[in-house]
C-alpha cells in the first residue's frame, strides 16, 4: 500500500494523461479538444519531472565552499530531464498555438467549431467520400 | 571560413534551419521561391557530399558531436549508410519539388503569403533532415515535432482552395501530437531504464539488463514507441489522418509529403527497432512482427480497396501511399536481409513514383483546376506528358517489370518466401493486382474518355512542372532497369541494420 502511494505522482500523471486522452477522443467541440490535448501532453511532462527525483535531493547546485573547490550542496535531483521537459513544454505551446490558429480559420470559413456540425457540412458540400 | 567537410553533417541540418528562418524576410515576387530553391538546392549537395564522403571513408559510419561535447553528454549526429540514403531521397525529392512549386504555389497560394510558405516548407524539410541524421533519441522527438507542426501548417494552406484542408490539418495536428506524445513518453521510459538519450549508448544498456524481455518498463517503453511509430508513419489502421491531408493540401505540398513524411517515419521505426531495442528484442522476443505483418497486409488489401473506389485522384494516390507504406512496414517485419533490404529500396523507389504522380496531378490541377477522375477524362488528348508521367508512375505502383517498384517487389517476395511467409507473398500479389484496378482507373479515364469542360482547353503543363515530374519518373523508371545501386545500398544498410549496428 505504501508502495502504491508512495509513487503517487506517477499515478497523477496517468490520471491528467487519460482525462487528456478521453478529451481529445470524445469531445466535439474543437477548442475542447485543443485543451485536452494540452493536458494530455502536461501529463507527460509530469512523468518527466517525476523520473527525475532523488531521495532528499535539492537543487543541482554546484558552489565554491571553504577550501575554494566548487561542490554540489547535497546530493540532487536529476536536471535533465527538466531541461528536456523545457523544451517539451516549448513544442506544447506551439501545439496549442498552431490548432488555436487552425481552429480560428475554421471558424471563419465554417461558422463554427463543432465537428458535427463542420462534418455535416463537408458531406452536403459534396465529395462526402468515406471516413 | 567554416571547414565545410569537417562540419558536414551539422550543416546539413544548420543551413536549411537558416534559410527557413531568413526566408520570411525575402518579401513577394519571385524572390522567396528563388531563395528556397538555392537552400534546397545547397542542401541537397551537401547530402551528395556526405554520400561521397562516406563512400569513400569505408567506414562504417562518421559520427560528429555538436559543439564538441563527448556524445554521451551532448547531441551526435551519426551518418551511416542507411541515413545517409534516406538524406539523399529527402534533399532531393525536397529540392526538386521546391523547383516545380513556383507556378503551382503563385495558383494556389495567396501572393502575399508566399515567403511564409516558403520559411515553413524549408523548416519542414530541415526536420525530416534532423530526424534522420541525429543519433540522439530525444533530438528526434524535437525535430519530429519541428517537421509535424510545419507540415500541419503547409496542409491548411490548402484553405484557399478548399476549406476542408484546415479540418484535415486540425485531425492531423490532433492524431500527429498524440503520436508524438506516444514517442515522448517511450523515450523517456528508455531513458529511466539506460540513463541516456544516446541511441548507441541506449541499445548498449539494454543489451546489459539481465531481464531485458521481462523488464516491465522496456516492454511500456516499446508499446509506446510501437504505436507512436505507427500514426507517424501511417500504420493501417491508424492512417486516419493520411488520406485527407494529402488531399487537400496545395499540390506541391502533397508531393512533397507523400515522398518524405512517412518514410521517415519508417526510418524512425529502423532506429528505434532496430537500432535501440534490437533485432532480438523487438522481433523475436516480442511478438511485434506478428502485428506490424498483419497490420501491414491489412493495409495493403484495405486500402487498396478504398483507393478503388474514390473519385478524386489525389485521395486513390493518398489511399494508395497507405497500402505502399504496408509494403515497407511488412518488409522491415520479416527481419531478414532481403525484407529489410526490399523495404529501403521500396522507401526511395516509392518516394519518387508518388512524389512525381503528386505532381503531375497538381499539374493538372493548375491546367484543369480540379483532379477529379472526371477533370482527367480524355486529358491525355490535351497534355499527353503530364498523363504519360502519370501513366508510367501508375505501372510504377503496380509494380511492372522494367519500373522501380518491380524491383521492391522482388525483394519483399524474396524475403518473405525466405522466411516461409507465404501468405505474405499472395498479399502482395493480390495488392499488385488491386493497383491495377484503380491504376486503370487513372488511365481509363486519361486515355479512354472524352475531354469536358475546362479539360476541353486544357493546355500542356509549363515547362517548369514538367521537368520535375519526367526527371522523377525518369528516376522511377531508371532505377527500375538498373537498380545496381539502390539495391547494393539497401543491402548494405539492411545488413548493417540486422547486424544490431545503432
Amino acid at each position: 500500500m505504501t508502495e502504491l502511494l508512495g509513487i503517487y505522482n506517477y499515478w497523477i500523471y496517468v490520471v491528467l494523461m487519460m482525462i487528456g486522452f478521453y478529451g481529445v477522443i470524445a469531445k466535439k467541440n474543437l477548442i475542447k479538444q485543443a485543451i485536452a490535448l494540452g493536458l494530455f501532453q502536461t501529463g507527460i511532462f509530469l512523468f518527466y519531472i517525476s523520473m527525475a527525483v532523488v531521495d532528499g535531493g535539492t537543487a543541482p547546485i554546484w558552489t565554491t565552499i571553504g577550501d575554494g573547490s566548487i561542490k554540489a550542496l547535497g546530493p540532487y535531483d536529476n536536471p535533465l530531464p527538466h531541461v528536456l521537459i523545457l523544451t517539451a513544454i516549448v513544442v506544447s505551446v506551439s501545439v496549442l498555438a498552431v490548432a488555436l490558429a487552425i481552429i480560428i480559420n475554421i471558424k471563419w470559413k465554417y461558422g463554427t467549431i463543432e465537428y458535427d456540425e463542420i462534418t455535416a457540412m463537408d458531406r452536403a458540400s459534396g465529395g462526402g467520400d468515406d471516413d | 571560413m567554416i571547414d565545410i567537410q569537417a562540419n558536414l553533417p551539422a550543416l546539413i541540418v544548420v543551413i536549411p534551419l537558416l534559410g527557413g528562418v531568413l526566408a520570411t524576410f525575402t518579401g513577394r515576387g519571385i524572390l522567396p521561391w528563388a531563395w528556397a530553391s538555392l537552400v534546397t538546392g545547397a542542401t541537397f549537395a551537401l547530402t551528395l557530399r556526405m554520400m561521397a564522403t562516406l563512400l569513400q571513408s569505408g567506414a562504417p559510419y562518421i559520427s560528429y558531436e555538436l559543439g564538441n561535447w563527448p556524445r554521451w553528454w551532448g547531441i551526435e549526429y551519426r551518418v551511416d549508410l542507411l541515413n545517409a540514403f534516406i538524406l539523399l531521397v529527402v534533399a532531393g525529392v525536397g529540392f526538386i519539388t521546391t523547383l516545380y512549386a513556383r507556378e503551382s504555389v503563385n495558383d494556389e497560394i495567396a501572393k502575399d503569403r508566399h515567403h511564409v510558405f516558403y520559411a515553413v516548407w524549408i523548416l519542414a524539410i530541415t526536420g525530416l533532415l534532423g530526424i534522420t541524421i541525429t543519433g540522439d533519441a530525444f533530438n528526434v522527438y524535437v525535430l519530429l515535432e519541428i517537421s509535424s507542426l510545419t507540415v500541419y501548417a503547409l496542409i491548411a494552406m490548402g484553405k484557399d482552395r478548399d476549406r476542408r484542408a484546415l479540418t484535415a490539418s486540425l485531425r492531423y495536428l490532433i492524431l500527429g501530437s498524440v503520436g508524438a506524445s506516444f514517442i515522448l513518453l517511450g523515450i523517456g521510459y528508455l531513458m529511466m531504464v539506460t540513463g541516456t538519450l544516446n541511441m548507441e549508448d541506449m541499445h548498449n544498456q539494454l543489451m546489459r539488463l539481465a531481464n531485458l524481455d521481462t523488464n516491465r518498463t522496456v516492454l511500456v517503453a516499446f508499446a509506446f514507441l510501437l504505436v507512436g511509430l505507427s500514426i507517424k508513419m501511417a500504420l493501417y489502421p491508424l492512417h486516419m489522418w493520411l488520406p485527407k491531408a494529402y488531399t487537400y493540401a496545395p499540390s506541391a505540398v502533397s508531393a512533397l509529403l507523400a515522398a518524405t513524411a512517412t518514410k521517415v517515419g519508417v526510418y524512425m521505426a529502423f532506429r528505434f527497432l532496430f537500432g535501440i531495442f534490437g533485432v532480438g528484442f523487438s522481433f523475436y522476443a516480442m511478438p511485434s512482427h506478428l502485428i506490424l505483418l498483419a497490420m501491414a497486409s491489412l493495409g495493403i488489401v484495405f486500402s487498396s480497396l478504398a483507393a478503388i473506389r474514390q473519385n478524386n485522384a489525389k485521395s486513390l494516390l493518398a489511399y494508395s501511399s497507405v497500402g505502399q507504406i504496408g509494403y515497407i512496414v511488412a518488409g522491415f517485419s520479416l527481419a531478414n536481409p532481403d525484407g529489410v533490404a526490399g523495404s529501403i529500396v521500396h522507401i526511395f523507389n516509392h518516394a519518387v513514383t508518388k512524389g512525381g504522380m503528386f505532381l503531375a496531378l497538381g499539374a493538372v490541377a493548375y491546367r484543369v483546376g480540379g483532379t477529379d477522375i472526371s477533370h482527367l477524362r480524355g486529358l491525355a488528348k490535351r497534355m499527353p506528358l503530364t498523363c504519360g508521367a502519370l501513366a508510367l508512375g501508375g505501372l510504377g505502383l503496380i509494380g511492372m517489370p522494367l519500373t522501380a517498384g518491380f524491383i521492391s517487389k522482388w525483394y519483399l517476395v524474396k524475403g518473405a518466401m525466405g522466411s516461409g511467409m507465404w501468405g505474405l507473398v499472395v498479399v502482395v500479389l493480390f495488392g499488385s493486382l488491386l493497383a491495377l484496378v484503380y491504376v486503370w482507373k487513372l488511365i481509363e479515364a486519361m486515355y479512354f474518355g472524352e475531354p469536358t469542360g475546362r479539360s476541353a482547353e486544357a493546355k500542356e503543363a509549363p515547362l517548369s512542372m514538367l521537368i520535375p515530374i519526367w526527371i522523377l519518373v525518369a528516376l522511377s523508371i531508371y532505377f527500375g532497369v538498373d537498380a545496381t545501386f539502390t539495391g547494393e545500398t539497401a543491402t548494405r544498410a539492411a545488413a548493417g541494420l540486422l547486424g544490431g549496428t545503432p
